[in-house]
């Protein structure tokens, strides 16, 4: 079998693209259950994120603007959840679900009017000598903003976790939520803000999708996205870190199996196409078996509503 | 003489409405259901599909009530949900896809008063018919012009799942491809979904890394489009015209045309002459139609893809004639020998020339 057309540097390039969207709602997401919360509506989160972006992107010409849209509508879209689940104390995993229902419906009535038309492009982010460069060049001076933005944002979510005093009080809310009450901290309100994130997050991965990875708009587009974001935040155990790493790892066995079937290797897809998947459920097993390990990891509050009767 | 002309039409007419009152045993409209596997929105398959449904409503205004359910997966859900649909007093209804083969009989067994469609299936049933395009004949085209343009003599085909339907279309485009250029090579990727326009996107990126300049696609969203006209290759639609997303990249498309056959059949349960029956119409009949040849064909080539319709829609030129052989060398047709339908329904080997094993 000739491997030398297989380029290691394509196929990392094409497997960061694939992961962003995965990677940006799942560091949303794990802000939210840091904080005691969780919102199974990243998919429709998303959905209405790609298609605002979408929207927005056409509208005014400007992919970086479909990025603001984008991070608007889902924060928008989750202020349905967190005011539910906050304020009215509905269940989060039903209304989770519930707003993954609602945003593909809501997403599909949106874009309408944007089946068939081409959005702007996103630029890529070149330096000038730097993206030259044989190997390197393509491998880290080669992308769009939105990548290095993730990145960023990822580092920027765990500074905040664990190096500042918000952070810690946001931890707080996850882990014990009447102990942050008694201090006197707005345990609603930081869940509130926490859920936000989470919705613009999970609005920018959408728009990813459907302005930088296919650009176009298709109903139900983010295909299940949402769902593996959700279960990289677990496979990460909570860490901003390792969420890197699950998406990383996800986006690369998806590109490696396509790439293998492109090169004309005769490995069942059936079985590369689960592969990510088996691997999710592997890592729940192992996490969960380990009792201790996974009390410790989990946030202590997660799912759970607060309501302060005093 | 006179009277018994009269009397003539009168017994015809008494036979019109003798007929016509037995055919309208329910009250009202003719109630249409339909199960897509996409959503309406996919600007591909599913989308040609409501395409039709809403030239059903057209053809018949108050005569009929349409309705759908979108995006129902493959499997048990799709049982459930054909159950509610027949349940809730639908005449009719349209399962539109392969997956929905079990589903639909199982489902029939239990609504032996509603009468089913299953598209591009084969298993039927006193209340089940299948009706399938020959999109072969279709692919073949195609192939011929993929063969034409390709530089590196590398095509990438998009696959969704390894069923007959998929592969006769694979073996087909090969087979036009290999009738123009001899030395055209086929990249197959399997995607095992219909609808994720990122996994498409991706596949079409990894043929693209392979050196394809050439793609074909048996996935329903025009997401590989949208890829080619961005990398500058060229690129076929599939089921609906997708030249807003390739405008230059798009080659032709294949469009499936389903209205006149779904007028015809809520025709027969409202006159009560449906009857279960295997439909199985190609470019002849207008099932299988093209979208406008593009302007980047050389006019060779666009005149020998016309020929070629012209042909197949005559019945001179069939795609699957022999001598073809499966792709481990043995012999599947012998020299003149064309394909029965029988086998190509169930078609579910590789021809010879294209590499890779197919998947189980």
């Amino acid at each position: 079998m000739d491997f030398s057309s297989l380029s290691p540097v394509a196929m990392i390039v094409l497997l960061i693209g694939a992961a962003t969207p995965i990677l940006l709602a799942a560091i949303g997401e794990l802000v939210v259950e840091k904080s005691g919360v969780l919102n199974l509506g990243v998919e429709g989160m998303m959905i209405i994120g790609a298609v605002c972006g979408f929207i927005v992107a056409v509208n005014t010409d400007s992919p970086m603007l479909g990025l603001v849209g984008a991070a608007v509508g889902g924060a928008i879209v989750s202020m349905v959840f967190a005011f539910l689940t906050q304020y009215l104390l509905s269940n989060q995993v039903a209304t989770g679900l519930a707003l993954t229902l609602f945003g593909l419906g809501m997403a599909a009535l949106m874009g309408r009017s944007y089946n068939g038309i081409r959005p702007p492009r996103m630029p890529r982010l070149e330096v000038e000598g730097l993206t030259d460069l044989p190997v390197v060049g393509r491998l880290f001076f080669s992308h769009d903003p939105v990548i290095y933005g993730s990145l960023v944002l990822v580092f920027a979510v765990w500074y905040f976790l664990n190096r500042t005093r918000s952070g810690l009080v946001l931890r707080a809310c996850g882990e014990n939520h009447e102990a942050a009450h008694s201090l006197g901290y707005n345990v609603q309100l930081i869940r509130f803000g926490a859920i936000m994130f989470g919705g613009a997050c999970a609005g920018l991965g959408g728009a990813y999708v459907s302005l930088v990875r296919v650009p176009q708009w298709t109903e139900g587009m983010t295909a299940g996205v949402g769902w593996i974001a959700l279960a990289i935040v677990v496979f990460a155990a909570w860490k901003p870190w390792r969420v890197i790493l699950g998406a990383y790892m996800f986006g690369g066995i998806t590109i490696l199996q396509l790439s293998l079937q492109a090169l004309g290797i005769s490995i069942s897809g059936a079985y590369l196409s689960m592969t990510p998947y088996i691997v999710t459920i592997v890592v729940l097993v192992i996490m969960s078996a380990d009792r201790k390990k996974a009390s410790i990891n989990a946030p202590a509050c997660l799912g759970k509503s607060f309501h302060a009767s005093h | 003489m006179k009277f018994s002309i009269t009397l003539a039409a009168a017994a015809v007419m008494g036979l019109a409405l003798a007929g016509s009152a037995q055919a309208e045993s329910h009250e009202g409209p003719v109630k249409v259901g339909f199960i897509y596997v996409g959503t309406v929105g996919d600007n591909g398959w599913t989308y040609q599909h409501d395409q039709a449904r809403l030239e059903v409503e057209a053809e018949f205004g108050d005569r009929v009530e349409t309705s759908y359910v979108e995006a129902v997966p493959e499997g048990a859900d799709a049982e459930r949900v054909m159950s509610q649909m027949a349940r809730s007093g639908v005449d009719i209804i349209f399962t539109t896809s392969f997956g929905y083969m079990d589903p639909t009989l199982n489902v029939a067994a239990e609504f032996p008063d509603v009468v089913f469609e299953h598209a591009t299936g084969y298993k039927r049933a006193d209340n089940v018919t299948t009706y399938s395009a020959r999109f072969y004949e279709g692919r073949y085209v195609i192939g011929e012009i993929a063969g034409a343009m390709t530089e590196s003599n590398k095509i990438g085909y998009i696959a969704s799942f390894p069923i007959p339907e998929v592969v006769r279309g694979i073996n087909a485009a090969y087979l036009g491809a290999k009738s123009i250029n001899p030395d055209v090579e086929f990249k197959v990727v399997w995607v095992y979904t219909w609808l994720d326009p990122g996994k498409e996107a991706d596949a079409a990126n990894a043929l693209i890394e392979q050196g394809v300049d050439v793609i074909m696609q048996h996935t329903d969203t025009p997401s590989a489009m949208t890829i080619a006209e961005d990398k500058g290759i060229f690129a076929f639609g599939q089921a609906s015209d997708m030249a807003a997303f390739g405008p230059n990249a798009q080659l032709t498309s294949i469009l499936d045309d389903w209205g006149p056959y779904y007028i015809e059949r809520v025709q027969a349960v409202m006159d009560g002459t449906w009857e279960s029956v295997d439909t199985w119409d190609g470019i002849a009949e207008g099932m299988v139609a093209f979208a406008p040849l593009s302007d980047k064909l050389p006019a060779d080539v666009a005149a020998r893809a016309e020929a070629t319709i012209a042909a197949i829609a005559a019945g001179e030129v069939f795609p699957f004639t022999g001598p073809i052989n499966k792709q481990d060398g043995s012999v599947w047709l012998a020299d003149g020998e064309v394909a029965d339908d029988g086998t190509l329904a169930g078609m579910n080997f590789y021809v010879e020339g294209l590499d890779g094993s197919l998947p189980n």
